[in-house]
């Protein structure tokens, strides 16, 4: 396991936080006019930004009487990793990540109250600097919100790696790019952190079934500190009266 | 534009405002909305820019590469646009949907920014018929409010001005092989010289007047538009070293038409110069706006803004 360069001996991480600590998350609401809800989340040099249409009519393919079909899509700017991408969207990668996002969002939305209807959700990585999902998430959270859309609660995602301090195992909570590189194992959560449920959970890389509890319920800590910080973002927000779409042009 | 209906009255009221030179939201024929801009804005690019034109919306990113220049051009470097077209924008450019306005526009800037007096490539250069600079500008386009082409013309000069080439310091010739060995200091890089960079101007035909900086609403009562493109001055970006220079006429690198309808000759030719009148306020515009913010972050780490204001 490459566990202990991790982190340093007086305890602390690669980047300078403590085990426990988050990245700074910057977020802001109501970025764009035309989509119906708009966030934009900045986790550390992660920077994300989410669009939501709708609810509105879905294609007759797609629709269903049983509730509200969620659509998502992930793509990552061109420049937003260190080797230039060739493709924004379309690669495997950002198809599952789609999947993951659907995953994780429908579980927070009120789907029975919109049959027949469609939710657009479209996140794009402006930069990305390890856990551009879960930054994702929490964006798509947010203007889900600034859409006015029904949530059971807010979506919150974190990560979680694992890491050696002094023979004693330490979970190391929001794992950064370099962190993510080094190789030990990623244990990505989405939760629902006010109902305490888990919508979506995946890990890479292996981790032993002893440490697994510790590394998950520090990820799920992480998920409570994110929801803090995200409500405090809809508040402030709300507080302001206003947002872009209420800006009339014409 | 997509998704915009617009009544028939409504289409008229445009077009009468139009003919008295007074638009619906205030402005003369040549006036453009106000505009946002930052520069270096993200961190994994060599230059960056963020422009915000009324409601359109548009990110740059430079990412540099080293590659082998052309047979024909040995001492040229190469640019590459790549326009992507976000979902973000409207939901018709999910998957594929935005590819084919995401190709005309990067075809148009590709055949501004071909001509030699618009982008001297030779300052992209490492050794002759052997190596040289590849510039990749990627265009994100995260709102669409009307006038794309003008919006992402200024960003990307926007872009290529603040953008860092770092220096070789070694050289190791084995063979026909070089191995290069490039600077890793961040700030012992070259800037470009991107005075003479071309800029789009859209004129919509509108009536048998042209407008400069269509809104989206503008856009859907012509039926013509016209995307000039006129070089740059280089003495509004390099005002230090302006007495050596002469002041340069713009020239036209590129004309291109849009749109189903057509257009006199006479009219063709009254929209060019109204077209290099508005480009040339329009540089001057933007080189005074790159050298204050470049002036206010010497010495300093720049606070970025980005999303957040």
């Amino acid at each position: 396991m490459p566990g202990p360069d991790l982190l340093s001996s007086q305890g602390l991480r690669l980047d300078g936080r403590r085990p426990n600590e988050l990245r700074r998350i910057r977020c802001k609401l109501g970025v764009f006019t035309q989509p119906d809800g708009s966030a934009y989340l900045e986790q550390g040099n992660t920077k994300v930004l989410a669009a939501v249409y709708g609810p509105h009519q879905a294609s007759k393919s797609k629709s269903t009487t049983e509730g509200v079909v969620v659509n998502c899509q992930y793509s990552m700017a061109t420049f937003s990793t260190g080797e230039r991408k060739n493709r924004p969207r379309g690669d495997r990668k950002s198809q599952e990540m789609s999947l993951h996002l659907r995953q994780a969002l429908t579980a927070a939305i009120k789907t029975e109250l919109y049959p027949r209807s469609q939710i657009d959700i479209y996140v794009e990585v402006l930069q990305a600097d390890g856990g551009a999902y879960c930054a994702g998430v929490n964006a798509a959270s947010l203007a889900l919100i600034d859409a006015g859309i029904p949530l059971r609660a807010y979506a919150c995602a974190c990560s979680a790696s694992m890491a050696w301090r002094n023979g004693e195992p330490e979970p190391l909570l929001d794992v950064g790019h370099v962190e993510e590189a080094a190789g030990g194992v990623v244990l990505t959560v989405a939760s629902l952190p006010n109902t305490g449920s888990i919508a979506l959970l995946e890990m890479s890389h292996r981790l032993h079934m002893d440490y697994f509890k510790v590394v998950l319920s520090r990820a799920m800590q992480g998920c409570r500190d994110i929801e803090i910080i995200l409500d405090k973002a809809v508040r402030d927000h709300l507080a302001e009266g206003w947002t872009k779409q209420d800006v009339v042009t014409i | 534009m997509a998704g915009l209906l617009l009544s028939p009255t409504e289409k008229v009221f445009i077009l009468h405002g139009v003919q008295d030179d007074y638009r619906s939201d205030g402005r003369s024929n040549i006036d453009y909305r106000p505009m946002e801009l930052e520069t270096d804005v993200v961190s994994h690019a060599s230059g960056s820019a963020r422009l915000r034109l009324a409601n359109t919306d548009i990110l740059v990113g430079v990412k540099t590469e080293i590659d082998v220049p052309k047979p024909d051009k040995p001492d040229c470097g190469k640019l590459e646009f790549f326009v992507d077209c976000s979902a973000n924008a409207t939901p018709e450019f999910e998957g594929r949907g935005g590819e084919q306005l995401a190709n005309s526009i990067s075809n148009m800037m590709q055949k501004a920014y071909h001509s030699s007096q618009a982008f001297n490539l030779k300052q992209l250069c490492i050794f002759e018929g052997k190596q040289c600079w590849k510039l990749y500008i990627d265009i994100l386009i995260l709102e669409c409010g009307g006038n794309l082409c003008d919006a992402v013309s200024l960003a990307v000069k926007a872009a290529l001005f603040n953008t860092r080439i770092p220096f070789v310091k070694a050289a190791l010739m084995d063979g026909g092989n070089i191995d290069l060995q490039l600077s890793d200091d961040p700030y012992d890089s070259k800037l470009l010289d991107v005075g003479s960079a071309p800029l789009l101007v859209t004129l919509c035909k509108i009536g048998d007047k042209c407008v400069v900086d269509p809104s989206a609403e503008e856009e859907n009562c012509s039926v013509i538009s016209l995307i000039v493109g006129l070089t740059g001055d280089r003495k509004y970006y390099y005002p230090k070293d302006a007495d050596k220079q002469q002041s340069v006429e713009s020239k036209c690198t590129t004309i291109g038409m849009n749109g189903p309808g057509s257009v006199a000759p006479k009219t063709l030719k009254d929209a060019i110069n109204q077209g290099i009148v508005a480009a040339k306020s329009l540089d001057e515009a933007l080189g005074q706006a790159l050298l204050k913010e470049r002036q206010q972050n010497i010495g300093i780490k720049k606070h970025s803004y980005g999303f957040l204001k």
